[in-house]
């Protein structure tokens, strides 16, 4: 912990000096990739790691149970591989599930917690910092391996099409689909570039990047909250935690990805 | 079971699909989408559902980026119309305001997402996506440079009648920019009501004022 808390402090250095590099030399665009480099050397996202191992062996809940015989797709208790063939049907609730709301599942079924309520909780409060702590401690033990999910069961295929057919769904009072920013190669948002999530954009790169710690608000951020926010920014009205609409879209974004590295947990500006 | 299905947390949209292999059916897939619209979201703030109604534009461009088949003519010609039909021209009849007024405007991104309020200042994400004057380096490429704006379309003086069907194509394009290209990306920013008028009139002289650094 002491080891990991020093690192912090590391990255804390590396990135005022690197703001500062970008101030002083160079055009913006090379101070800003050498302060995601020097980034990567100490990324606050082990915290929330270390925070999800230890959650996920901790008795907790109404009956004071472990997580360790969740199954998250791959049998009881297995972790690794798991987020890298997720989102994907699950018999036992009938729906395709990411594997944020597979956790609550698990948290509901063995643990005893009330998985509507966890659901409606706000990002970063109570159980749902819960979430994404399991979420980044889950996801990281698939750092390095390809995305392949599941297209077999009806529902996955309903999933993809469905979800393609929301990723150009234009609403919001600036008519804005995910499209419109992640629809075309090689584009940005002021300085930020942005992939083309209609296609696999490569390894490490968007779908293959979340969860991620963002350095800009200090938090960890989960697909759900990613996707979130990219929905505050278009002006529509807000997505459910876990709706069909956000599984859908990772559906069909993870699909997109398929033999894209994981590099989970990335770190953001 | 039973908890087991409580936690499926919001109304399953009707997928009762047998659990068999084949694709789906277009029908089955906008019967889904279309439900998801309706269930998925909820309204937060000043983002109420209704900015998920479909008028003809979105519903159509949205098969159209799909499918990636581009309008046909006709359809494109009928929302092209349609669009013109709604912008209001300048009622006090000035098309140039402030262009210092119009670079803030160009800069800013606030207003109208659910963290906003009613009485946020709407900016114009200008530079989200355009290139406009030279100093600022900091600019988006989803949408073409507008750098030299006036000067490429060589309006020297916007008062003058060799300028008008510029200065004027420029209104529209802010007021509703479908009214020239059915399936633009760009949001229709006085339709919309994201900028007023006094508002579009600055953006109008950032863009076309021959001070404007966006014209040196």
């Amino acid at each position: 912990m002491k080891f990991v808390a020093s690192r912090v402090a590391l990255a804390v250095v590396a990135l005022s000096a690197a703001v500062g590099t970008a101030h002083a030399q160079g055009t913006a665009a090379e101070g800003i990739a050498k302060y995601r480099e020097m980034l990567q050397d100490g990324n606050p996202a082990e915290l929330f790691e270390m925070k999800g191992e230890e959650l996920w062996k901790q008795k907790r809940g109404p009956k004071m149970a472990s997580m360790e015989q969740c199954d998250l797709g791959k049998g009881p208790g297995v972790i690794k591989g798991a987020f890298v063939e997720l989102p994907k049907y699950f018999a036992d609730t009938g729906r395709v599930q990411d594997l944020e709301t597979r956790l609550i599942t698990c948290m509901e079924t063995l643990q005893g917690f009330k998985g509507e309520d966890i659901a409606k909780t706000p990002f970063g409060r109570g159980e749902m910092a819960n979430v994404t702590a399991l979420t980044t401690y889950v996801a990281t033990a698939s750092k390095g391996m390809r995305f392949n999910l599941s297209q077999s069961h009806a529902q996955e295929k309903l999933m993809y099409e469905a979800g393609k057919q929301l990723f150009f769904t234009r609403g919001g009072t600036h008519d804005f689909s995910c499209a419109s920013c992640h629809g075309s190669d090689d584009k940005r948002i002021r300085l930020q570039d942005l992939p083309n999530l209609t296609k696999n954009p490569g390894d490490g790169i968007g779908f293959a990047a979340w969860p991620a710690y963002r350095v800009s608000n200090a938090q960890m951020w989960g697909m759900q909250l990613r996707l979130n926010d990219c929905f505050r920014q278009m002006r529509w009205p807000e997505p459910k935690f876990g709706s069909d609409a956000t599984i859908a879209l990772s559906v069909y974004m993870g699909v997109n990805a398929k033999s894209a590295e994981s590099i989970v947990p990335a770190i953001k500006r | 079971m039973k908890k087991i299905h409580s936690l499926v947390l919001l109304p399953v949209v009707a997928i009762v699909l047998s659990a068999c292999s084949s694709a789906p059916s277009p029908a089955d897939v906008n019967k889904a989408t279309a439900d998801m619209l309706k269930s998925s979201f909820q309204a937060r703030g000043i983002a109420g559902l209704n900015r998920l109604n479909q008028d003809q534009a979105n519903a159509e461009c949205a098969v159209a980026d799909a499918t990636g088949k581009p309008l046909d003519e006709k359809m494109s010609k009928a929302i092209e119309e349609a669009n013109m039909k709604t912008v209001k021209w300048p009622t006090d009849g000035k098309f140039l305001g402030d262009w210092k007024e119009g670079e803030k405007i160009a800069q800013s991104g606030r207003g109208l997402t659910w963290t906003d309020t009613a009485t946020t200042e709407n900016g114009g994400n200008c530079y989200n996506c355009h290139q406009i004057s030279k100093e600022e380096i900091s600019f988006g490429t989803l949408g073409p440079s507008l750098y030299n704006y006036g000067k490429l379309r060589g309006v020297t003086d916007p008062n003058s009648a060799g300028g008008k069907a510029i200065v004027e194509y420029t209104w529209g394009k802010l007021w509703n920019a479908r009214a020239y290209n059915a399936c633009s990306q760009m949001p229709r920013v006085g339709h919309m009501a994201i900028l007023n008028q006094k508002q579009i009139q600055d953006v109008m002289a950032l863009l076309l004022d021959p001070a404007s650094p966006v014209n040196k």
